[in-house]
């Protein structure tokens, strides 16, 4: 707890960082040995489970073309379905959160609807806009990110302290106040919190959506021949590329978090 | 009092299904009378009619039992290989995060990879794990199918309830903690009077989003190993048999979300029994 | 029942009920506070006294009963923002600054940015705060914090000051030299003060009149005039004067029965 007047507490020293990093460096690099040898030498795991490091890299590097051009396909319908879902899902939490009858009631339902299998759903879309559509694996991405983020908004937007609300009542404030000047800006971490959450589904619905079919080049369709081939090194190298996509839109959103909301305490004290 | 509020609580579903009724086939209706293609054309095989579907479910299938008969196998055997994982995917995630909790050293070690696991489409492995536990020889032979699924349902539902219940454990008090040493408390009865408790929020939020996860996991597992058994087979099946009768898929989703919710509420009522907390204050 | 000259608040046969007759929260209350008074109301837990506050500043409504504001019925009152209102938690904004926050009431208010930017600066001086601006509140201790929120509810002027327990989560020490400013304010803006507390002797300390409540359901036991010296000084918590007036203050509360009350939760939608 900071005392009166203070500045955030002061930079850790770098043996205090290095300290905090150092287990994790390590466990990284025996992970990497286990990988490369542990694994596949001493306790002889198979090619099909999971290959050599030093083959997934090799498939990597040979493949790149096919995989980086399967990565960008993947990451324009991810980021195309997060956008939409969530746009779509705070507008309805904003609406929801003005005419309360109906959000309240509402809630159970969306929370219901969240537990579907939505990624069932894809033969479906392939149905509606074509089996080598985009469009397919981002409806399937949107609604993937549409109903986290509609429940987290509602609650970030209904979660004010009453006395916040009386206090804006003393202001003579109207509701359209009361949503501009407390319940918007004080639902923002949760809104982040819900982003952060609805860009790993995105990349899944984008990725796993085209198990069900897509475009010969997307990432999901590389894993899928690669292993009907047996070329695991090659499926594994495309889970690779997944996984970056999916840390680097996670960071982005992060990222832009952290800037929006460095009045917030928590972001504010980390942020020595 | 009470019978008031479940009657409205009914009275509310009813209002919800039948306007979600109205939404689709008012759509569907709006849609083929103008004949519009944006976003994607309407008829009665992009959509069909509600009564369809819910009709084709007391019709035959292939295999000679009813459709709605076929899909209930399908689901239950989803939902075992599913719960399977799930629930040892939920101990061992416990168990790591236990340990985690005490471990320091351990923790920063693992935690940042753990923490990586929840922004990666692991998902995305399913095919892989599924396809090569195929090959893969235990007792004298492959493991059974359900097996195989299991798998999947277990790591999704491992991370999250490990990073859970490791923030859990930590979450507890320190003024709590300070008064268990008062009592002369020693480690395990901390762990199970102290900080279980304050962690079981935690976990229950892990093990909601896994339940969910554990059913598509299964689902996509079955489908990408073309196991036949469960709702990923029956998705397969009436996928490639689309054109000639849609509403079979279509059933066959609405099995799947039946079971993603029966496997939610399930856990939504094990955690209104164990947990006692405050309820949730809206304003 | 006309609002006799110089009465800032004239409350009449006011009665509250909660939930469908189920808790009578006060009953027949009839005071009269006139221009630059310091009022406080005492009483045991669930008395009503907060209830009472929030009436006046037209938060909870009335099931009986008139009250008049500044000679004007209580929701006009509010609507034209008669009364500045502080809780026992600061209800400061995190993504606001401190000046920020003080200006919250300004900006709703219409006023233009340097005669808010005045303002501010005149009310951080009124709180001793001035440096502050750039602070946000979780920086600040919590005696700084509502010192901030004091001169947030003062910052547009208002004729009356309803305060509910705002020191109550304070220590001692801050306690009574956050006592001793706000009489120092009180002087400085000539404000009228209603100031609900559990404690006797600030009670007595900051009061020109003590208003002792009666356990649920909530009537005025007994009025306690208070004819300390003015200015109050540290000193004046030393009088023997001080003494017999709590003494009596403390008397007239056993007299109502209040050790005898058992501690019921609030009813729903009723504050304690």
């Amino acid at each position: 707890m900071s005392g009166p007047g203070s500045t955030p507490s002061p930079s850790r020293s770098l043996g205090e960082r290095i300290r905090e990093w150092l287990p994790a460096v390590v466990v990284f690099g025996l992970g990497l040995v286990a990988w490369q040898w542990l694994l596949p030498d001493v306790l002889g795991v198979e090619d099909f489970l999971l290959p050599r490091f030093s083959d997934v890299l090799g498939a990597l590097v040979d493949e790149h073309h096919l995989l980086l051009r399967g990565a960008w396909i993947t990451l324009k319908e991810a980021v195309g379905g997060f956008v939409l879902g969530s746009g779509a899902a705070i507008v309805v939490a904003l609406v929801l959160a003005r005419w309360r009858p109906f959000g309240d009631a509402l809630m159970p339902y969306m929370i219901a609807a969240n537990a579907i299998p939505i990624i069932a759903f894809a033969p479906i879309t392939n149905a509606w806009f074509g089996i080598l559509s985009p469009w397919s694996k981002v409806t399937i991405a949107a609604v993937l990110c549409f109903f986290p983020v509609l429940v987290n908004t509602l609650r970030g937007l209904t979660s004010v302290d009453p006395e916040s609300i009386e206090l804006m009542r003393s202001y003579a404030a109207s509701e359209r106040d009361v949503f501009r000047r407390v319940r918007i800006p004080s639902s923002l971490p949760y809104v982040f919190s819900a982003l952060k959450v609805a860009s790993v589904l995105a990349m899944i619905g984008a990725v796993v959506g085209d198990y069900f079919g897509g475009s010969l080049e997307a990432l999901g369709i590389v894993v899928l021949s690669a292993v009907n081939l047996s070329r695991y090194a090659t499926s594994w190298a495309a889970i690779l590329v997944a996984s970056i996509m999916g840390i680097a839109f996670y960071a982005t959103i992060a990222g832009i978090e952290r800037y929006t909301l460095s009045w917030h305490p928590s972001v504010a004290r980390r942020a020595s | 009092m009470a019978f008031r509020r479940i009657l409205s609580r009914a009275l509310v579903f009813v209002v919800v299904l039948g306007g979600l009724w109205a939404v689709w086939e008012g759509y569907k209706w709006l849609w083929e009378r103008t004949g519009w293609s944006k976003p994607f054309r309407v008829d009665d095989l992009t959509l069909p009619h509600v009564h369809s579907i819910l009709l084709q479910l007391g019709k035959p299938t292939s295999t000679g039992d009813d459709l709605w008969l076929y899909l209930l196998h399908s689901a239950l055997f989803t939902a075992r290989a599913a719960a399977v994982g799930f629930l040892f995917g939920a101990a061992v995630g416990f168990a790591l995060g236990v340990v985690l909790a005490h471990f320091d050293v351990l923790r920063r070690g693992v935690m940042p990879y753990v923490v990586a696991s929840q922004t990666i489409p692991i998902l995305a492995l399913a095919p892989i794990v599924v396809r090569g536990l195929g090959s893969v020889s235990i007792g004298g032979g492959p493991p059974p199918d359900w097996a195989r699924v299991a798998v999947i349902a277990a790591y999704l539902t491992f991370f999250p309830v490990t990073v859970n219940t490791m923030r859990g454990l930590l979450s507890a008090d320190p003024w709590a903690l300070e008064l268990m040493h008062s009592y002369a408390a020693r480690g395990w009865t901390t762990l199970w009077k102290l900080r279980v408790p304050s962690a079981l929020p935690y976990i229950f939020t892990a093990l909601k989003i896994a339940a969910t996860a554990s059913v598509v996991g299964a689902i996509i597992g079955e489908q990408t190993a073309s196991i036949s058994n469960g709702l990923g087979g029956a998705i397969l099946n009436f996928n490639q048999y689309y054109v000639l009768e849609p509403t079979d898929l279509w059933a066959t989703n609405l099995f799947a979300a039946m079971l993603g919710i029966g496997f939610f509420l399930v856990v939504l009522v094990a955690e209104k029994v164990i947990v006692h907390r405050a309820p949730e204050r809206l304003v | 029942m006309s609002a006799s000259e110089g009465s800032v608040v004239s409350i009449a046969g006011l009665t509250k009920v909660f939930g469908n007759g189920g808790v009578t929260a006060l009953q027949e209350i009839d005071l009269e506070i006139e221009r630059g008074e310091f009022v406080s109301m005492i009483g045991p837990s669930g008395c009503g006294k907060s209830t009472l506050l929030r009436i006046v500043g037209d938060i909870v409504e009335p099931t009986e009963g008139d009250v008049t504001v500044n000679g004007k019925p209580a929701r006009r009152a509010r609507l034209d923002r008669d009364y500045g209102i502080v809780f026992q938690a600061p209800v400061l904004y995190d993504w606001r600054t401190v000046a920020k926050n003080i200006a919250l009431p300004l900006e709703m208010g219409g006023w233009d940015r340097a005669k808010r930017a005045a303002r501010v600066r005149e009310m951080l001086e009124l709180v001793e705060l001035t440096g502050f601006e750039k602070h946000h509140p979780w920086q600040l201790s919590g005696g700084m914090q509502q010192r901030v929120s004091i001169a947030r509810a003062l910052s547009f002027s208002p004729a009356l000051l309803l305060m509910d327990e705002p020191f109550g989560a304070l220590d001692e020490m801050t306690r009574e030299r956050l006592n001793l400013e706000l009489l120092r304010i009180w002087a400085e803006t000539g404000s009228t003060v209603i100031f609900v507390t559990h404690s006797i002797s600030e009670a007595v300390f900051l009061s020109t009149r003590v208003v002792v409540m009666s356990p649920r359901p909530g009537r005025v036991a007994s009025v306690v005039q208070v004819d300390l010296a003015q200015p109050r000084t540290a000193a004046t918590r030393e009088e023997p004067r001080f003494f017999e007036l709590v003494t009596e203050v403390r008397e007239s509360l056993h007299a109502t029965g209040a050790d005898e009350v058992e501690e019921t939760l609030p009813a729903e939608g009723e504050i304690a």
